[in-house]
């Protein structure tokens, strides 16, 4: 069962992102099963799957959609199609290669949530994708899968699809972020709770998912749930894309089986390290992911497995001392966005270090003050070590502004900018250590 | 003569404005066309906008500064969006940008004075398997060095 494909199974089709081309390739054949169901039906499916979101923080989608209040009287789904987070460049192709095979996800799963608007937030920045996915929506309305009542189990159902362009700011990714952008308004993260679930778009129950999630839905419906989930882990159903950039012979977007190892995906998908050289760090899920070392490379691609697999060391806030996730749970890593980056034995890893905080800085959106100062510290420090100016207490200053950030924000993007850097502290202190004594030397 | 929408740009905006339940959820599609249309969103287009939709010029303003999308100021015709973040810098992201910065006699965030080309230096594009890259419109130019840089910008000037 190795080489299934799902969410990129027609990426060899050409123009497959052409209405009369998808018909051809069996696009919309799982809307008449799914209507067939009835919805409560449908969420059943997609638990049985073991589905998980694929926007970052992996929660169980049927779950997700269970939180929607039984008597809710408009519900919203709304698509996170803003990817980001660095390292990750799966959803923009897979929108632009088959945009229809999204649209087919989004209506079974409105149809599902008995949500009847929808939107796609889409990366401002995507021009192409966007006049791809306007064309694909349109074409949707013609042939009438779209904005035209169907029979279905549960009345008739029609569905109004929106694609909404944002306009430049990473925190948007964010769900609260996102939804307060699609109602015009700054993208500044909501507190939580009210979950978005409960009170989300227009303060009505809203499920928001990421593209990649969304997409896998059509052929859970046509094979089931079950079949999705054996192709996975024990609670992780399905395949999964990871996204392979940096120091690669042959780098790429590849859709594989849940939880290879990341050696294998290293030297066997991606043919090794260019020139051959060593691995010396890889981020496995996006830049907000503490980073693993040389001698972490067996693990699993999987969520839990990236969180607990005790091959990989537990990041620490000082040496000898564990980083508290909370509730005394300590933080390894995370599969987050599938965004795997590789750097090779001759990296600077200061450098690295510092563009993530640079990024971080850049995109705080400024509410709350740990983030907001916190940021914009880290980059200063790590700015100076990666010049070769670091000064002696540096790396000490950079974990207590971490740690001085992580836990005590309104959104996660404190803890995206805290986790990493206490990552490379945990991991590789020899090399910060050497550019400081180089720098006092 | 007061600041105003082309025929086209009414019947696409009331369009937009049909697919969302308030006025201010168009916004932001709204702001894109005005771009579009006038090429920057600046204090004159934001109070149009603001008009259009009927939304306090305040709230329009602040949003309008929020996303880093929205030009104050007209840009040149073409705006090179170059990441320099972390899978394009380890591919050379940073030897691109400043060679394109060298070419052009411009800084990130500048204009050159023929209004041809605009640089700004971007984060993640989500092409990170093909760095280092820049887009340039709906365009994507991917795994780019010095000499394939050259080319396009080439390329560019002539179009202009
Ligand atoms: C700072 C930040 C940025 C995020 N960016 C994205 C993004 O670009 N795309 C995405 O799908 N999810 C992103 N997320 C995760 C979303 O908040 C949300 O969990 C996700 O869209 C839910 O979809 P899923 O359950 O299908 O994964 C981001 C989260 C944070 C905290
Ligand atoms: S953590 Fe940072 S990005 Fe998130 S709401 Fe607070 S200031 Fe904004
Ligand atoms: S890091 Fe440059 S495109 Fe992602």
């Amino acid at each position: 069962m190795a080489d299934v494909k799902i969410v990129t199974k027609n990426f060899g089709v050409p123009d497959m992102n052409r209405m009369e081309v998808a018909l051809k390739h069996d696009a919309y054949r799982a809307l008449d099963r799914a209507f067939a169901l009835e919805p409560a039906a449908l969420v059943d499916e997609v638990k049985k799957s073991n589905l998980r979101g694929r926007g970052g923080a992996g929660f169980a989608t049927g779950m997700k959609w269970g939180f929607i209040p039984k008597d809710a009287k408009e519900v919203f789904l709304v698509v996170n199609a803003d990817e980001s987070e660095p390292g990750t460049c799966k959803d923009r192709e897979l929108m632009f290669y088959d945009p229809h095979l999204l649209i087919e996800g989004i209506i079974i799963s409105a149809y599902a949530l008995r949500a009847r608007r929808a939107y796609i937030y889409l990366r401002g920045e995507m021009m192409r994708e966007h006049k791809v996915l306007v064309r694909a929506v349109d074409d949707a309305y013609q042939k009438g899968w779209l904005g035209t009542e169907r029979k279905t189990a549960a009345g008739p159902f029609a569905l109004e699809l929106t694609v909404h362009r944002g306009a430049g700011a990473y925190i948007c990714g964010e769900e609260t972020a996102l939804l307060n952008s699609l109602e015009g308004q700054r993208g500044w993260p909501r507190l939580k709770p009210p979950f978005p679930a409960i009170k989300g778009l227009f303060g009505q129950p809203t499920i928001v998912n990421n593209v990649e999630t969304l997409m896998n839905v059509p052929d859970i419906v046509l094979n089931g749930g079950e079949w999705f989930a054996k192709l996975g882990t024990p609670k992780s159903g399905g395949t999964r894309i990871l996204c392979m950039s940096g120091h690669l012979n042959r780098p790429g977007v590849y859709e594989l089986r849940m939880g290879i190892p990341l050696r294998e995906a290293i030297y066997e998908v991606c043919g090794g390290v260019r020139g051959g050289s060593q691995v010396k760090c890889v981020i496995p899920g996006g830049s907000s992911m503490p980073p693993l070392d040389a001698s972490e490379l067996d693990v699993p691609m999987e969520f839990d497995a990236l969180m607990t697999d005790p091959r990989i060391k537990e990041v620490e806030v000082r040496p000898g001392v564990k980083f508290d996730l909370g509730g005394g749970r300590t933080l390894r890593t995370m599969a987050g966005s599938g965004g795997v980056v590789v750097m090779n034995e001759h990296t600077d890893l200061t450098k690295v270090c510092w563009r993530i905080m640079k990024f971080y800085a850049h995109e705080s959106c400024g509410q709350c003050t740990p983030c907001r100062e916190g940021t914009g510290w880290l980059e200063r420090v790590t700015r100076r070590l990666a010049e070769g100016a670091g000064r002696p207490g540096d790396l000490e200053l950079c974990a207590s502004i971490a740690h001085g950030i992580a836990g005590n924000t309104i959104c996660p993007l404190g803890d995206a900018a805290a986790w990493p850097m206490l990552g490379f502290l945990t991991k590789f202190r020899p090399e910060f250590e050497a550019k400081i004594q180089r720098a006092a030397a | 003569m007061p600041l105003a929408f082309s025929d086209h740009a009414r019947r696409r905006i009331a369009q937009t404005r049909a697919r969302y339940p308030t006025a201010q959820a168009a916004l932001l599609p709204v702001l894109h066309i005005a771009q579009e249309e006038f090429g920057d969103v600046g204090d004159e287009v934001a109070q149009l906008v603001a008009e259009t939709l009927q939304l306090p010029y305040a709230h329009v303003h602040g949003v309008v500064t929020f996303y880093t999308m929205y030009h104050r100021h007209k840009p040149g015709k073409h705006v090179l969006m170059v990441c320099t973040n972390i899978s394009c810098m380890l591919r050379g992201g940073y030897e691109v940008l400043h060679h394109i910065q060298k070419r052009l006699g411009i800084e990130p965030g500048q204009t050159t004075p023929d209004q041809t080309f605009t640089l700004v230096e971007e984060e993640c594009l989500a092409a990170c398997a093909n760095a280092p890259m820049m887009i340039c419109g709906e365009n994507y130019y991917l795994d780019l060095d010095p000499q394939k840089v050259d080319q396009i910008l080439g390329e560019l000037r002539q179009r202009a």
